[in-house]
């Protein structure tokens, strides 16, 4: 653990800030832009891992283990949102032949 | 006497009680007979009264109750009965009971008998009301009181519009003047703490002449005056207010109620001797209204309106000479005049029952014979008003001309010559009435008759007045002793030392006396040529007059120029206010709040595109801006 | 004895009335309001006329906030326990010739609204207060909306939302001074030992300003009351314009100025200068009306105005005056309204220029319209004039002394001519002149009517004659709430 962390402290904190930041902000990117459904779900799990990885580092940094646990939920939490996430998606296919979410727009005014 | 002195308002209150609740089941002889007799009663303890006063030359007074309390300001229910307004109250009972007695036959075959007789006891009530009050408030109440029973009695035939417009028209041109007097009031008890007479007069005279709350008093009150006396600019409502029955014309627009204001400012006296200011204004709108009013008179056609205008300009006289501080003088001729002026109007209203209701003298004429009575009483009247000695009008109104003289000449003389043209349109009516052709329909030609008794006993009481009632204030150059003026002495003592005598050379009052009577005489052989002996007769309405003639006949066309200045501009304001100002300004600003929300969010609702990503578009963009926020915002960018 | 049976019976009795069927509701609710009023008269009569708060309940309400139900009586409440349960009485009567659907709602409202006012007239607590005020205004809501004429809904949506947004206002004024207060209550007492400076007074000032200007109604947030006045049923519009304006007077006496006096003398002139605007703006509109109902309404504006500006001059005539002019204008203008719902009712109009020569074949009408209407123009010895002269007086006394002149005083003396102007022409127009066929049939009024008429006639009489009883009632209370506010803080 101890030399772990020393290879660790070896890479400054700052470049694991700006490597998640930098997927952080393709996966928004990537919601934002993209209209296909599963590369948008795709985008969001971007984003999540970029936390993850984030929380890592400085789980590791600060000798904490406490950000570490945190990653185990997310993960958890992720993999039970892919489920749900794309179940609704083929369903959204079923009814739609599309899973362009600009068709889905009728939730307005 | 003391304890009875409340029996004398309230017997004609109880008289109005009666006769408005039996105003149906009553027959039309007990209503008059019960509607005559209290203000009988009320005349015989009036005249107990005058005497206990004379002979002990001490004022009664006595308090009943507090009507309320503010403060440390109490309003007590108080009555004063001085010389003032024992004159005053023997006035207004006997007139009063005179003209009572000739409407029971003047309004015998009106079938609003019983509500007559109601308001004018009512009328009664308040005109002593507002003599007896030992304050401004008891005054306050008859005088609004006497308002609107002028205010009942004008719109008695209220079918009539042009009649319920009379009504109106008095009403509110009064209340014009109320609001004067009621800020005076205020005024008054600003000043001096309180407004019982007894306690305001003395404080006032240890006042300096001409201060600034004594101007400002004087002048509200006097703005009261002008309304209820119908003095200029309020006086057009007094000829309109003819549309009423003629003793309501005798009672309350001649005899009593439009002297109110005479009584006030004569009451309060020491007030205005102290403010030369108002004085000289009093003098100056009085002497305008005795001119414009007699200029008009001249000219009318109507045997009503032309006695209606000789009152306004007798009333002018009366405060020309309240003006030049002949408060005795004034007086004197509220009392000469509330006998010929009324002996005119109830004789004008035996001619019209006469006449069956036709009030037009250009269809008059040759009456002299027909009603005998009435023509020598109503000439009485009219020589007594012209100013003809030895009759009534001659002395009072030489003391009022006397005193202008010694104020100033000018004075004297415009109110010379208003006496003359007082002369000339009051024989001018006499002419055309009595004298010349018939003019009438044969219908009314037949109709023809002399009044019952009950009307032409009034008109000959009426007349002894207007020939004798001169007597009680010869002056002394006449060989007098003026006892009026002896009698009234305790009211106006202060304000006579402060203004002092007025001396006038014996020769030159003889030669003041001597101008006016000639004046008179030769303004009425003026009227006798043209009238009686020649027997012109003015022209239809059809016709064209002269342009000075039209002006005259059309009032200065006063009415069309208040129409023009007050009530049109008032009613496009109205008009403006609602249409304008309320609904579209006002209402507009608080609809437009309300639509300004429904139009807003009718907007925003439209960011709401069911577009999922342009809603995490804005998601981002406000993450954003309160992550910018947070990194900048905080420490000042 | 505590106040509290004058505030529970009108709510029990609401209830029993609206579970009532048609035909008898009425008659219950005349007896539960005349029973409302034997009770207040009972007040009266044990009311020791000093200036403490008698009859006073205190129980704890919801006291993890300070909140009591905390109400009493002193004499300043006890004129407008005596005008309300005077009045509903009166209402309840001159609705007897209507046949409302569904009665019992109808009379189990007015008396539930009944009951709301009193607990505005006599609480002590600021949040009971505001609940007593807001209960008020549910009722007439839902007499508007249900029982009203064409556009009601429209209107009625415009009335509630407008003085509930004023009320708002106050209730955020209340909170504030809880806030402020030291021991965390809301009681009244409490907040007027607060002393705040000038600049949160002022804030507290325009808090209250608002709702109760909205709620009398104040020039220039007038503008819901002559639609709500025209459209409301005739119960509706009396309940509205003879009681629940008073609401908002009351609450300036009570609650506004002694909460914020420097805040209220810091803006005196403004307030002032609104109240004499209305009186003048008013009465100029209601000279071209031509619907009756909204002349009366405006002429209440104008009215109002007037006592507004007594109060703001904050002297004991002007304050004295409002007092009694409460009284008496709530009985005239039930009085008027009562005079239009007779001829609407009879003829289905209220065009004034469609009308005329009523007097002639209706002379008992045409005497009590008469009389109301000289007590509206507040002729001597009747129950207008005491008010209206104690109120301009108090305007005269404060023109005099802050501005060394008449000016304010004269105009808002102008009440007294232009009231005669838009009186008298809608009397001519209406009662005088010719009938025609419209009017020619006009029966007198009998039965009910007539026993109401007179009803009115005679406490307008009365209370002109004799007006001392009444004011003597407030005399002790608003003598001492003028001197301790002008003592305490004369500018």
């Amino acid at each position: 653990m101890e030399s772990l962390t020393n290879t660790m402290h070896a890479v400054p904190l700052n470049h694991y800030i700006l490597l998640s930041t930098i997927i952080f902000a393709i996966g928004v990117m990537g919601v934002l832009i993209r209209r296909n459904a599963i590369v948008i779900f795709m985008s969001v799990e971007l984003m999540l891992n970029s936390v993850n990885l984030l929380l890592t580092a400085f789980s590791v940094y600060r000798g904490d283990a406490t950000g570490q646990v945190f990653v185990f939920f997310i993960m958890a939490l992720a993999a039970a949102e892919v489920a749900v996430g794309l179940a609704i998606i083929v369903m959204i296919y079923r009814n739609t032949n599309s899973i362009d979410i600009n068709v889905l727009n009728r939730l307005k005014w | 006497m003391d304890k009875y002195i409340w029996l004398i308002p309230i017997l004609p209150l109880a008289g109005f009680v009666i006769n408005g609740l039996g105003r149906n089941s009553l027959s039309k002889s007990v209503i008059g007979f019960i509607g005559s007799l209290i203000v009988l009663v009320s005349f015989g303890l009036s005249l107990a009264v005058f005497f206990q006063v004379k002979s002990t030359g001490v004022p009664i007074n006595v308090n009943y109750f507090t009507w309320f309390a503010v403060g440390a300001l109490k309003f007590p229910f108080a009555f004063l009965i001085d010389q003032l307004s024992a004159i005053m109250l023997l006035i207004i009972t006997g007139v009063g009971f005179l003209i009572h007695l000739y409407s029971i036959g003047y309004m015998h075959d009106d079938e609003g008998f019983g509500k007559f007789f109601a308001y004018l006891n009512l009328f009664v009530f308040f005109m002593l009301l507002l003599v007896l009050g030992s304050n401004y408030l008891i005054m306050f109440i008859g005088w609004e009181g006497v308002g609107l029973c002028s205010y009942l009695l004008i719109g008695f035939w209220f079918t009539n519009p042009d009649y319920a417009d009379a009504a109106k028209k008095a009403f509110v041109m009064n209340r014009i003047g109320d609001l004067g007097f009621l800020l005076g009031i205020f005024s008054i008890i600003y000043v001096f703490g309180s407004i019982q007479f007894a306690e305001i007069f003395p404080k006032a005279a240890t006042m300096k002449s001409g201060a600034g709350p004594l101007l400002i008093i004087t002048i509200l009150l006097f703005i009261g005056a002008c309304g209820k006396s119908a003095q200029l600019p309020l006086f057009t409502w007094l000829p309109d207010a003819m549309a009423g029955p003629t003793p309501v014309s005798a009672l309350i627009h001649a005899a009593t109620m439009v002297t109110a204001g005479i009584y006030m400012i004569a009451r309060s006296n020491i007030l205005y001797t102290l403010s030369p200011f108002t004085m000289e204004l009093i003098a100056y709108i009085g002497l305008a209204t005795a001119l414009i009013a007699a200029l008009i008179a001249l000219t009318q056609t109507d045997i009503k309106k032309v006695l209606a205008y000789s009152t306004v300009s007798q009333l002018g006289y009366m405060f020309l000479g309240l003006g030049v501080g002949a408060y005795t003088g004034a007086f004197f001729h509220v009392l000469t005049h509330a006998f010929f002026k009324a002996l005119l109007f109830l004789g004008a209203g035996s001619v019209i029952h006469a006449m069956s209701g036709e009030q037009d003298m250009r269809k008059m004429g040759a009456l002299k014979g027909k009603i005998k009575t009435t023509f020598t009483t109503m000439m009485i009247g009219t020589v007594a008003i012209a100013g003809i000695p030895p009759f009534a009008g001659f002395f009072s109104k030489d003391e009022i001309l006397a005193h202008a003289y010694a104020h100033s000449p000018i004075f004297w003389a415009v109110g010379v010559l208003t006496a003359m043209l007082t002369s000339f349109y009051m024989f001018r009516m006499m002419y055309l009435t009595f004298y010349g052709k018939f003019r009438g329909t044969h219908e009314q030609e037949h109709h023809l008759h002399e009044s019952p008794p009950t009307m032409t006993i009034p008109l000959i009481v009426l007349a002894i007045l207007s020939i004798l009632g001169g007597f009680i204030g010869v002056p002394e150059v006449l060989h007098g002793h003026h006892e009026l003026a002896h009698f009234l002495e305790p009211v106006f003592h202060k304000s006579n030392e402060i203004l002092g005598e007025h001396h006038l050379s014996e020769s030159l009052e003889y030669a003041l006396m001597a101008t006016s009577v000639v004046l008179a005489f030769a303004a009425m052989a003026y009227a006798y040529m043209k009238y009686a002996k020649n027997g012109s007769v003015p022209v239809a309405d059809t016709e064209e007059r002269p342009a000075l003639t039209s002006l005259s006949y059309h009032k200065f066309y006063l009415d069309e120029l208040y129409d023009f200045i007050v009530r049109k501009p008032l009613d496009w304001l109205s008009t403006f206010f609602y249409n304008v100002i309320d609904k579209l300004g006002i209402d507009g600003l608080v609809n437009g709040i309300g639509r300004g929300t429904i139009e807003t969010s009718k907007g925003l609702r439209l960011l709401q595109t069911g577009n999922v990503g342009f809603y995490i578009f804005i998601m981002v963009l406000g993450i954003i801006a309160v992550l910018l926020y947070s990194v900048f915002g905080l420490t000042k960018i | 004895m505590t106040v509290s049976i004058l505030l529970f019976l009108p709510i029990v009795a609401a209830v029993i009335t609206a579970l009532l069927k048609n035909g008898i509701a009425k008659h219950a609710a005349l007896f539960f309001s005349v029973a409302q009023l034997v009770i207040a008269l009972i007040f009266l009569s044990k009311f020791v006329p000093d200036a403490s708060t008698q009859f006073v309940i205190d129980v704890p309400w919801i006291s993890s906030y300070g909140i009591y139900f905390s109400a009493g009586i002193d004499g300043i409440s006890m004129v407008l326990v005596l005008l309300t349960t005077v009045l509903v009485p009166l209402i309840i009567l001159t609705t007897y010739q209507h046949q409302y659907k569904n009665e019992g709602a109808f009379y189990g409202l007015i008396l539930f609204m009944q009951a709301g006012m009193l607990v505005v007239f006599t609480a002590l607590d600021g949040f009971l207060f505001y609940v007593g005020w807001e209960a008020a205004l549910i009722p007439i809501y839902f007499i508007c909306a249900l029982w009203g004429g064409e556009n009601r809904i429209r209107i009625t949506i415009k009335f509630f939302i407008y003085t509930f947004a004023g009320s708002l206002f106050m209730l955020v004024g209340i909170i504030y001074l809880y806030l402020q207060s030291p021991d965390k209550t809301f009681d009244i007492h409490n907040f007027y030992k607060m002393t705040l400076d000038v600049k949160h007074q002022s804030w507290v000032f325009w808090a209250f300003f608002l709702a109760f200007a909205i709620k009398m109604p104040l020039f220039p947030f007038h503008t819901w009351q002559p639609d709500t006045y025209t459209e409301a049923p005739s119960g509706g519009t009396m309940m509205l314009s003879g009681i629940m304006l008073k609401m908002g007077i009351y609450g300036v006496i009570r609650w506004m100025i002694p909460n914020a006096p420097l805040g209220f003398f810091h803006f005196q002139a403004l307030a002032m200068i609104l109240g004499v605007i209305g009186v003048v703006y008013a009465s100029i509109i209601a000279f071209k009306q031509k619907d009756g109902k909204r002349l009366v309404a405006y002429s209440s504006i104008a009215h109002v105005g007037l006592i507004a500006a007594g109060i703001f001059a904050w002297n004991i005539a002007g304050v004295q005056g409002a007092m009694i002019q409460m009284l008496n204008h709530g009985i005239n203008v039930v009085g008027m309204f009562f005079i239009w719902d007779i001829i609407s009712r009879r003829l289905n109009t209220r065009e004034i220029d469609q009308l005329g020569g009523i007097a002639k074949v209706a002379p008992r009408f045409a005497i009590g319209f008469l009389i109301i209407l000289l007590g509206t123009v507040g002729l001597p010895l009747t129950n207008g004039f005491i008010g209206e002269f104690l109120l301009l007086k108090g305007v005269f006394d404060f023109s005099v002394q802050h501005y060394v002149n008449l000016v304010l005083a004269i105009i808002a003396g102008l009440t007294i001519i232009f009231g005669a102007v838009y009186m008298l022409r809608m009397y001519k127009n209406v009662m005088q002149g010719e009938t025609n066929p419209l009017t020619a049939t006009f029966a007198d009024v009998s039965g009910t009517e007539k026993f109401t008429l007179c009803l009115i006639c005679v406490l307008v009489i009365a209370l002109g004659i004799y007006p001392q009883p009444i004011l003597h009632i407030s005399e002790a209370a608003v003598t001492q709430l003028v001197n301790q506010i002008g003592s305490k803080f004369t500018m």
